[in-house]
């Protein structure tokens, strides 16, 4: 049951950060590999704010979601949009996508190195008791899941019932038919590229408030949330909340039970699985 | 087996060339003789990283589980075999390596490739630090040989001159031909017949039984084998740059760009350590903005440009005349 929870707990983070890169992959197409870098980012702005000027890491998500919005806009308009451009199909784009965001990675990885080194870094907050059927928990991991669900079911909201979201989904399904109805596409995958980096970024400050991180850990997560996102099926927000929970189940089972130097071990025997039997996703239709 | 007389004399040409390279150690040793194997172990690895992902376009960031694997090869039964059968028992794993990874991923879009091996490395890494702390006791083993330096550089040397081979045969070949078409346009590929999952996957085994191959030769350098050294995933990214920048298009495209980063990575990662990342960021942003068919991808388009140019001035002069 402890395990269970526990799991489930962590899971809710994992949600959003893959929520974040679905949207990055499925509507703006770009396969960002920098994604876990942007996870990495807010952790260390929480940390700053946090023990620089005593800002609560809640209140932090305010500041560095919208932050993290305009960076991310940003570097969709200088940086990958002239490679949209450019691409004569997909398979085109998912190369130069692979290797910009590469580029991206160690840059943010040797910059964020260079300002505050290698070593882990973690801080206090809320670190007390909370009793759920009869276990005690970090209330600082109750309070993450909350937030992340709070964070989840507004952009499930979002993207089901208004028309801005509706417009983004119909650019998931076919950029050339969403231009027929008048969407602007370019526009509109600026929009969910910075959309989806600012979620990340959300997990982020709400994963520094109960786990140890440090720089050089952004290519694992970017790892555990691309391994969600094909396991959810790309673009599919259902699919990618229940996928988030197996991993984050599947993980402390296995850190618990077995050894937690296998995690990753845990999340290539999921990957492993879902590319043999169902490489479209959870809910995903065969392709004719 | 008909050979164009070209072929005949670049096949000559990099024999004496690389005949001329075999006498480096000869002349020169200590910190010079060490970059050179470092520049040969990398134009080893990356030529044979470029047979595989060159004409298929998929960037594979297995080289580090390769090499890995390979060093591992050494290092376990190094007591017990000779040096040769070492080797032949990289060959089996990095191929075996592939196989599997290739059956679980080459069947499905390229995606999933890349996906799969950016982890790969670390994940045997881990299962391997696991193994050996419940199993075997110690984190790491021991590789004691009588290799020297000179040693080194020389079966580096004749594993390039392998690769190149290699290479070159698979280029004449119905395989080589039919991972061309896939790489231009797979749904062609697939309608004149070519069984594309099976064309990658060979590639894909033969390749890594090289780079495999590679890092059991560097074994003996390291002498003590722990899994974050032989494992350790910096290898594949410098390795897909290095290749990258040179150009995939021909078979020694790769070269062009081993030889200038090996020395200036040196440089950086001996004086200023905490840069590298920062370089190679640059160096991937370098390489899709400025250089999108590496050096000599890049060459070969003004080179043509200019041909065309010179054509075009000479019928106009023709037109002139008339």
């Amino acid at each position: 049951m402890l395990i269970l929870l526990t799991g489930l707990l962590l899971g809710g983070t994992y949600t959003l950060i893959a929520l974040g890169l679905t949207l990055q992959y499925g509507v703006a197409r770009i396969m960002n590999l920098a994604n876990g870098e942007t996870l990495v980012a807010a952790c260390f702005v929480t940390f700053w704010l946090y023990t620089g000027f005593g800002i609560n890491p809640l209140l932090g998500l305010l500041v560095i979601g919208p932050v993290a919005f305009v960076v991310n806009w940003l570097i969709y308009t200088w940086l990958m949009q002239p490679l949209v451009k450019r691409a004569k199909n997909r398979g085109m784009l998912e190369v130069d996508s692979i290797l910009a965001t590469f580029g991206l990675l160690f840059l943010f990885q040797g910059l964020m190195l260079q300002a505050f080194g290698g070593s882990y870094f973690n801080y206090e907050f809320l670190a007390q008791p909370f009793s759920i059927m009869g276990n005690s928990f970090g209330l600082n991991r109750v309070v993450a899941f909350v937030a992340a669900a709070v964070i989840a079911v507004s952009l499930y909201l979002f993207l089901y019932h208004t028309d801005r979201g509706t417009a983004v989904r119909a650019v998931a399904v076919d950029p050339r038919a969403a231009r027929l109805v008048a969407i602007d596409v370019r526009r509109t995958a600026a929009f969910a590229f910075a959309l989806g980096g600012s979620i990340t970024a959300c997990a982020g400050t709400l994963l520094s408030t109960f786990y140890t991180f440090n720089t050089s850990m952004g290519v694992l997560f970017t790892m555990k949330a691309l391994i969600i996102v094909i396991m959810g099926g790309v673009g599919d927000i259902r699919g990618a909340v229940l996928a988030a929970l197996v991993l984050g189940l599947t993980e402390t089972l296995v850190a618990s039970l077995l050894d937690p130097g296998l995690t990753l071990a845990a999340n290539y025997a999921l990957f492993i699985l879902v590319l043999l039997f169902r490489p479209q996703g959870i809910f995903g239709k065969r392709p004719a | 087996m008909n050979i164009p007389r070209n072929e005949i004399l670049t096949l000559g040409a990099g024999l004496a060339g690389a005949a001329v390279l075999a006498f480096l150690p000869l002349v020169t040793e200590g910190f010079w003789l060490s970059l050179s194997v470092n520049i040969m172990l990398y134009a080893a690895i990356c030529t044979a990283w470029a047979l595989f992902s060159g004409p298929t376009h998929l960037v594979s960031l297995a080289s580090a589980a390769f090499f890995g694997v390979g060093t591992y090869s050494v290092a376990i039964f190094v007591d017990v075999l000779p040096f040769p059968a070492l080797i032949l028992i990289a060959v089996a794993a990095g191929a075996l390596l592939a196989i599997l990874v290739g059956l679980a991923t080459l069947r499905l879009s390229g995606v999933y490739f890349v996906i799969f091996t950016l982890g790969l490395a670390e994940l045997i890494g881990q299962i391997v630090t696991w193994v050996q702390t419940n199993f075997g006791g110690a984190i790491g083993l021991y590789v004691f040989t009588d290799f020297t330096e000179t040693h080194l550089y020389w079966m580096l040397l004749a594993l390039t001159v392998v690769v190149f081979l290699t290479g070159w045969l698979v280029n004449r070949s119905r395989l080589g031909l039919a991972l061309r078409i896939i790489g231009n346009d797979e749904a062609v590929a697939r309608h004149v017949g070519v069984d594309t999952a099976r064309a990658r996957i060979i590639l894909f085994a033969v390749s890594g039984a090289f780079i495999a191959v590679a890092g059991a030769i560097m074994a003996p350098r390291y002498s003590y084998i722990t899994p974050d050294a032989a494992f350790n995933p910096m290898t594949s990214f410098l390795v897909v740059i290095m290749a990258l920048l040179g150009g995939t298009r021909r078979l020694w495209g790769p070269l062009v760009g081993v030889v200038p980063f090996t020395v200036v990575m040196d440089f950086i990662s001996g004086h200023f350590p905490n840069q590298t990342a920062v370089i190679m960021g640059l160096a991937f942003l370098a390489i899709v903005y400025v250089l999108p068919d590496g050096v000599t991808g890049q060459l070969e388009t003004l080179f043509r440009r200019r041909c065309s140019l010179d054509k075009s001035s000479l019928a106009t002069t023709a037109e002139e005349g008339r």
